[in-house]
């Protein structure tokens, strides 16, 4: 087992027409929103700087942040947000060996996209009523 | 024929004797950030709207500015080991040091940029007060 021949092994050809199960799209969605998230950190990040800078300068930023093109790299940082932090509680359930059957990993995957789409309609209703 | 069975290369440290660090790391920054994730959302949510004199007044008290503080340092700490792992799965050589080297760095710069910003609107609340 440990001398096992880790080059040349057969790679699948069928990279390109796989279709991906549930729990696959969901995993490669963590990743995806994690990364995404740099555009809402970086939008807050230059919000802030702009606020200790000039009046100008916030003003310039404030405006982006309360444009519709604000509105949608904040909201959809904030349902990412939510996805990421729903899928890293399944990985801390995954790491202490819960959850990995095959037809858990497909009710898991099911519930992180409820989940995160409720909780993120929940945080605008939540936003915009109070 | 080696006699080495799979538990010698997998036990301790494993073969390449780090990433045990790294995914503790992410699993403490994870843990972390579960509870810090949605109080840095209440705190951005009531402070967007504000007018400037406000937005500094408002990040001048404690609770948001800490908010804010331990979100970014913790998030970007976590971003800049997450990205280390994508960047490991799809790039190779020069291209991989590149992007670890720019995700390292453009880290670290979002996390000065926001202590900074949070420093000067703390510092400029003692001196209002």
């Amino acid at each position: 087992m440990a001398d096992v021949n880790r080059g040349n092994r057969p790679l699948s050809p069928h990279l390109q027409v796989y279709r991906l199960p549930l729990a696959a799209i969901t995993s490669i969605m963590t990743r995806i929103t994690g990364h995404a998230l740099v555009a809402g950190i970086v939008l807050i990040t230059w919000w802030l700087v702009a606020a200790v800078t000039s009046p100008g300068a916030f003003a310039c930023a404030d405006w982006v942040v309360r444009s519709w093109l604000g509105f949608i790299i904040l909201t959809g940082s904030m349902w990412a947000l939510w996805y990421h932090l729903l899928a890293g509680l399944r990985h801390l359930f995954y790491d202490a060996g819960y959850g990995l059957e095959i037809e858990q990993a497909h009710k898991s995957s099911q519930a992180l996209i409820a989940g995160s789409v409720v909780l993120a309609v929940l945080t605008l209703i939540v936003f915009f009523v109070f | 024929m080696r006699y080495i069975t799979p538990r010698k290369a997998a036990e301790g440290l494993g073969s390449a004797h780090e990433g045990t660090q790294h995914h503790w790391a992410m699993t403490v920054s994870a843990v972390a950030l579960t509870v810090l994730t949605p109080l840095f959302m209440i705190v951005v949510a009531r402070a967007i709207g504000l007018s400037q004199e406000q937005l500094l007044a408002y990040f001048g008290r404690p609770f948001p500015a800490l908010i804010t503080a331990l979100f970014v340092i913790v998030g970007m700490v976590h971003f800049i080991k997450g990205t280390r792992i994508m960047i490991d799965d799809y790039f190779q050589g020069g291209t991989r040091k590149a992007a670890i080297i720019f995700s390292v760095i453009f880290g670290w710069a979002v996390i000065a940029a926001a202590v900074y910003a949070l420093a000067r609107m703390g510092l400029g609340a003692i001196v209002v007060l």
